[in-house]
């Protein structure tokens, strides 16, 4: 076998804007091409806040609905508790040399990351591409999305 | 496990990765020909960089692509040009230091 089961491509499909989520993309991403893997993200339906320029700065984590925080449900949803949970971890990401999101998405796209749009998510939450970011790489269909990854040793992630 | 490699008239350590197990065995006529075997043909620039890694080495300081690009040695966008394919990973190689752990 010519290309001997190696990945070439990553191509990941970002559909939700938890930090967590968008943190589990983007380094995901960032690991592919530090290894030398091509890699593309896939912005879709809440996906697209993680790219929104209004709104990048301001995602957080899930405190409510999310086990895995050890939290009561009815605490995790009391206002402010969120923030404090969220504030909590980028403490913690900064002390790792986790970048913010606004400063991931510019490593990204200077380390030869695409990233695309869905279309019609964007015409669902009536965003225009001047709402997104400036390193934006276009506004794609689930088409066009298949398209960019074709040939051998592409995997695709849906987070 | 550690292996003997013969480059340039030296031998030298490397791991099953090649990578220099022993900084003390590098110099640059060494870089320069593992640069080669990387497919890199080193510049002034390709110097200046891997001189600032392995000033963070001796210093113990983690590498990551984020710390590269606020180095003001070189951006991240020219680090990837400088080094295509796994930038770090093949820098840290010719510099003859050891793989970076960073995830980022």
């Amino acid at each position: 076998m010519e290309d001997q089961g190696q990945v070439k491509k990553m191509m990941i499909i970002l559909s939700k804007a938890t930090l967590e989520n968008v943190y589990a993309c983007f380094v995901l991403a960032n690991g592919a091409r530090m290894e030398g893997i091509q890699a593309e993200i896939f912005f879709t339906f809440f996906g697209l806040e993680a790219i929104h320029q209004k709104k990048l700065e301001h995602l957080h984590i899930a405190t409510v609905g999310n086990p895995a925080m050890h939290m009561p449900t009815m605490l995790g949803g009391l206002p402010g508790v969120e923030a404090l949970a969220t504030a909590m971890m980028k403490k913690e990401m900064e002390k790792l040399d986790m970048p913010p999101v606004r400063e991931f998405l510019e490593i990204l796209s200077a380390s030869g990351v695409k990233m695309w749009a869905c279309k019609l998510a964007m015409d669902m939450f009536h965003y225009k591409e001047e709402d997104l970011i400036p390193e934006l790489d276009g506004v794609l269909t689930v088409g066009d999305f298949y398209k960019q990854g074709s040939g051998v040793g592409t995997h695709m992630l849906f987070i | 496990m550690i292996m003997l490699k013969e480059l340039v008239g030296n031998t030298i350590d490397v791991n099953e990765e090649g990578f220099m197990t022993d900084f003390t065995q590098w110099n640059t006529q060494i870089g320069e020909a593992l640069a080669a075997e990387n497919d890199i043909s080193m510049t002034p620039k390709h110097w200046e960089v891997i001189t600032y890694i392995q000033t963070e080495y001796k210093n113990n300081v983690p590498l990551s692509i984020r710390k590269i690009g606020k180095s003001g040695v070189v951006d991240i966008k020219e680090f990837y040009t400088l080094f295509p394919n796994a930038p770090l990973k093949t820098a840290t190689k010719i510099a003859g230091i050891p793989k970076p752990v960073s995830c980022i």
